[in-house]
């Protein structure tokens, strides 16, 4: 048998990209396992439904474009793109939100600029910002009221029926419910702190539900960032960051949404941990990652607090992305050997 | 206990250590062939010393360090030369190079050696020299001449002289059954260096998973000043740079060497090597290596003979060569491939390890980058391995250069990490290859751009000279010509003289109506003098106008073309106008010509004169229709400007000819026209 001829390092560890994918899979479970606890079925489903969409996109885009399907399926990249959207998209919103959501984060946002790898920005949150501003109405009043308020969740297939068409426009009524967020952010301005956080939605603790979701995407978030699947520099410094708005600009609770209702309401912790860190579209270095983060944080409260959005993780992580390789222009790290670290980008010729 | 520092990135391969250095080091044996190859260090080749057929001692100079930065070479054992030639030696890229083969004669016979009971009696240069004699070469892998590496550049002062001990490289542990067996000579060793140095301190810095090998150093180096430092174990501590920083905290400026810091390293073989060398005058003809892998049935460090062939040594250890994936060079981070096993054992091979499949698989097919950022986590250098990817990739080398990549000490940490089995380092070693290819190409054309404009302004100023030396000399000659006619001026007939004077004033007012006094007076003399034969004088003006005439378009043609050479033309130009101004009156002058002048009615032109103008008119009109052309193709604005001005030249050779045409009429002695010119120029004039 003839010698390999191959050049240094020979040696490999033992992680691959699937793996790293897998584990962003596993890591959302127990966010979604509260959000159905809390929410009903609708979530799940819309994770199943995704999930197929974005594999299903993704095997007809790789065969259109003539690459082995198989061995890219098998990297799970669609899979997360999938489950992500169907984590985001409100819980009874109709089959064909998710289709357009996911089709143009795998068709567009991924493929058209040039597949894995590539795509400058996050597919899951250019699917979702599409629908969000393409269908309003679908986006905001299919959200699922909390359970306990309705006197139970419709049934798994009660909420198939809601999703893929055959539900009353009655019945979705009966489930359906203004996020935390956005009750809070319209009635602060015609009321007190006070009177608004009495409304049911709140629950006794922060936003019934929506506090142990987060604390859910927090616990997986953990698990990755103690599996060393990412750093702590972008989570942490967007949390850190947007809770320094918080502090300083929302501070008075009559008038702004309070800093326990931003951390733990909305996709807050599911941005954090599971969308600002993708690697693809986020800034590379520990320092950019820092800024990235701090950028993300800032605009969520920003468009949260001014802007007319309830929530605004998609906007500020796209928003963010655009930023990114500028970014990484500016905060190269300092090498070995080096007094100084480089900045910006010479020229060719120079 | 010592302060350490620490490095960014780093990772923790699978170790594998144990396959090997459970067994002492044994002894490799003789084999029935020893290929030595001239060059095993970096730097010259040493200069070969014996031909073929040529019987050695063993331990005997068979190549002599030539140049500042070479070892010598030595026979490793007693035997006969057979033959000299290119053999393929241990190389990434499989090259040949020139080896000595010796035959053993079995007798392992010593030629005679210069021991040194004390090195303390000897000066550090008089040590040097005798490192040198002896061959010695950085023994962890890059072979850098440990003489010239002991002389620090401008002899800066060495503060903390470093031993090298950690081993990083997983299966590598030679140096570690090398510490834990002759500690001693490794103390002993250092002390020499240390004597040569001088340093503030010296520290032995070996990574905690060594730990016989650290007693075994602390027992040796118990009395001196020697400190035994245990690292923590991460890859890659035992690159020259990371060892640095997380001994003294001091990082080496990019592109510089440690001395620049006040830092040497040297590796622990490499110190018994110089023991050795001093105390017994051993030369290095032999080391210790690492034979390992799943396909070597017997792994262990064995003191091998420089020379003796890999297939030879891997059939001594029970190599299973059938199912044998790669077998390195060194470890499996930084080692190259080898594919032909005939080559030797060199002073700088410290592993062989034969894989098996499954403990090295072939790699699988890489996928996409996804920027996950393990790499810049893990680079050593704290680069970001992923954007020089991405540059490299594209190949936007001034960017990756930006991003420092040859800071790149190609450790192979960020290719072990990565998560989508990308080839990091081959890319980073292709970037940097076609960037030093690219500098030198362009070095190389900047040269030859310099000599090529250098060329060409020498070629300019030697014409310049040149001219200038013709002028002086026809002003001398002219000077010596006026000189010899004042002496003979009296001897001319009175008659004659004012004859010639009264032609001159004709002349001079015909062609130069505002040329002064003292310039006709200087004319009249020469006239006066024997003349020169006129036809040559004839022939001269000819050559002169017609020389005048190639400036003048040369001239007009650079000055349309912005050429730089206007400046050069303008002057030989004015200086051609000059001879033939001279030449003219020259001509003008001279008796035999008056005589014809006089002849021809006054009133009626030269129709030589015209004969010639028309000449120069229908030239300059050529020249300026190929400049016409010329501009067509090349500069379509000035097409325009050039038109006019060759209408107007038209208008001149027409009035030329007609002048021309009644001078002829008029005087009698008509030349008969070459009528291939007008037919040419008629060809000419029609587009």
């Amino acid at each position: 048998m003839a010698l390999m001829r191959l050049t240094s390092p020979h040696a490999q560890g033992s992680r691959r990209t699937a793996d790293l994918m897998r584990m962003v899979i596993l890591a959302t479970l127990p966010g979604l396992a509260v959000m159905t606890v809390f929410f009903g079925w609708g979530n799940l489903i819309n994770v199943l439904w995704c999930s197929l969409l974005a594999l299903g996109c993704e095997a007809l885009v790789l065969k259109l474009r003539r690459k082995p399907v198989l061995f890219y399926l098998r990297d799970y990249s669609a899979l997360v793109t999938g489950v992500l959207l169907g984590l985001s998209l409100p819980p009874f919103v109709p089959w064909w939100v998710s289709l357009v959501a996911t089709g143009f984060a795998i068709v567009v946002a991924k493929h058209l600029y040039g597949g894995m790898g590539y795509n400058p920005f996050n597919p899951a949150m250019v699917g979702f910002a599409l629908v969000l501003v393409s269908f309003p109405v679908a986006m905001t009043t299919h959200w699922a009221a909390p359970g306990a308020l309705t006197g139970g969740s419709p049934g798994f297939f009660d909420t198939l029926a809601i999703i893929f068409g055959n539900g009353s426009a009655m019945e979705i009524d009966a489930y359906t419910m203004a996020t935390a967020l956005d009750v809070y952010k319209h009635e602060i301005s015609h009321n007190t702190a006070a009177a608004v956080t009495a409304n049911p939605l709140f629950g006794s603790f922060i936003a019934l539900g929506w506090e142990w979701v987060n604390l859910a995407f927090l616990a997986g978030g953990l698990a990755l960032l103690w599996q060393r699947v990412f750093t702590w520099h972008t989570p942490v410094s967007m949390l850190l960051a947007l809770s320094a708005m918080s502090l300083i600009f929302g501070w008075d609770a009559d008038r702004f949404v309070p800093l326990p209702l931003h951390l733990l309401a909305g996709a807050t912790m599911l941005g954090a941990f599971f969308i600002a860190t993708d690697p693809v579209t986020s800034a590379v270095s520990n320092k950019g990652k820092l800024v990235y983060g701090a950028g993300i944080g800032i605009l969520v409260f920003v468009i949260r607090a001014w802007g007319g959005y309830p929530d605004a993780i998609a906007f500020s992580v796209l928003l963010m992305n655009f930023a990114a390789p500028l970014i990484d222009l500016y905060t190269q790290p300092r090498a070995y050997g080096h007094a100084q670290p480089k900045r910006g980008i010479k020229e060719a010729g120079e | 206990m010592r302060k350490l520092w620490h490095f960014h990135g780093g990772i923790h391969p699978e170790e594998r250590k144990t396959c090997s250095n459970t067994h002492p080091i044994q002894p490799a044996g003789l084999p029935p062939r020893l290929i030595v190859p001239l060059q095993q260090h970096i730097g010259a080749p040493a200069k070969l010393l014996v031909s073929p057929g040529d019987k050695v001692l063993k331990g005997q100079k068979i190549g002599q360090a030539q140049g500042r930065i070479s070892v010598c070479v030595h026979a490793p054992t007693s035997g006969t030369v057979t033959a000299i030639g290119l053999h393929p030696i241990p190389h990434p890229s499989g090259m040949l190079d020139t080896c000595v083969i010796i035959e053993p004669d079995g007798l392992e016979q010593w030629c005679p050696l210069t021991p040194c009971e004390d090195y303390a009696t000897l000066t550090p240069a008089q040590l040097l020299e005798r490192i040198r004699e002896a061959g010695i070469a950085g023994m962890g892998g890059a072979g850098f001449p440990t003489e010239v590496k002991l002389h620090p550049p401008r002899y800066d002062k060495v503060n903390t002289l470093i031993l090298n001990g950690v081993e990083c490289e997983p299966y590598i542990t030679a140096d570690d059954r090398l510490m834990r067996e002759r500690a001693r000579d490794v103390v002993l060793g250092m002390e020499i260096m240390a004597y040569i140095l001088t340093p503030g301190e010296c520290i032995i810095g070996v990574e905690d998973n060594k730990p016989e090998a650290i007693a075994a150093l602390k027992t040796a180096a118990k009395g001196t000043r020697i400190e035994i430092v245990t690292l923590p174990t991460k890859y890659p501590s035992g690159g020259e740079k990371q060892l640095v920083k997380i001994l003294t905290g001091k990082e080496i400026p990019s592109g510089k060497i440690p001395a620049d810091v006040g830092v040497m390293c040297q590796n622990v073989a490499t110190a018994t090597a110089v023991y050795q060398a001093i105390t017994f005058g051993r030369p290095l003809i032999s080391r210790i290596t690492t034979l390992t892998g799943e396909h070597i049935a017997q792994p262990g460090n064995f003191d091998v003979l420089i020379g003796t062939p890999v297939n030879w040594l891997l059939a001594q250890v029970g190599h299973q060569s059938e199912n044998t994936g790669r077998l390195i060079v060194g470890g499996p981070m930084m080692g190259f491939t080898l594919h032909d096993l005939t080559v030797p054992i060199t002073k700088t091979t410290n592993c062989l390890l034969a894989a098996s499949q499954r403990e090295l698989p072939a790699p699988p097919p890489a996928q996409a980058c996804i920027r996950c950022g393990m790499c810049e986590q893990a680079c050593p250098a704290e680069l970001l391995p992923q954007q020089l990817y991405w540059f490299a990739k594209a190949e936007e080398f001034a960017k990756a250069e930006h991003h420092n990549l040859f800071d790149c000490i190609e450790c192979g940490a960020c290719a072990f990490v990565c998560p989508s089995s990308i080839p990091l380092v081959q890319y980073y070693r292709v970037a940097k290859g076609k960037i030093r290819q690219l500098t030198q190409e362009q070095e190389k054309a900047d040269h030859a751009r310099e000599r090529f404009e250098n060329r060409q302004a020498r070629m300019a100023r030697e014409a310049e000279e040149k001219e200038a030396r013709r002028r002086e000399r026809a002003e001398a000659a002219a000077q010596a010509q006026v000189s010899k006619r004042e002496q003979t001026t009296t001897e001319g007939s009175q008659d004659k003289s004012a004859q010639i004077q009264a032609a001159l004033e004709r002349v001079s007012a015909k062609k130069n109506p505002d040329n002064d006094v003292s310039r006709n007076t200087a004319v009249a003399a020469e006239a006066s003098q024997p003349p020169p034969d006129l036809e040559s004088l004839k022939k001269k003006l000819l050559r002169a106008q017609d020389k005048y005439d190639k400036m003048a378009a040369a001239l007009e043609d650079a000055k349309q073309h912005n050429s730089d050479r206007v400046e050069a033309l303008e002057s030989a130009t004015v200086s051609s106008r000059e001879a033939l101004a001279k030449i003219q009156a020259e001509l003008a002058a001279h008796p035999e010509h008056k005589a014809t002048n006089v002849a021809t009615p006054p009133q009626g032109p030269d129709i030589e004169v015209l004969t010639q103008q028309l000449h120069k008119a229908e030239e300059k009109l050529q020249l300026m229709l190929a400049t016409l052309d010329d501009a067509k193709a090349n500069k379509p604005e000035t097409v325009e400007k050039i038109e006019r001005a060759i209408e107007k030249n038209r208008e001149r050779v027409a009035a030329a000819r007609q002048a021309l045409s009644e001078a002829r009429n008029l005087g009698n002695n008509e030349t008969a026209q070459p009528p291939a010119v007008h037919s040419r120029n008629a060809v000419k004039e029609s587009p």
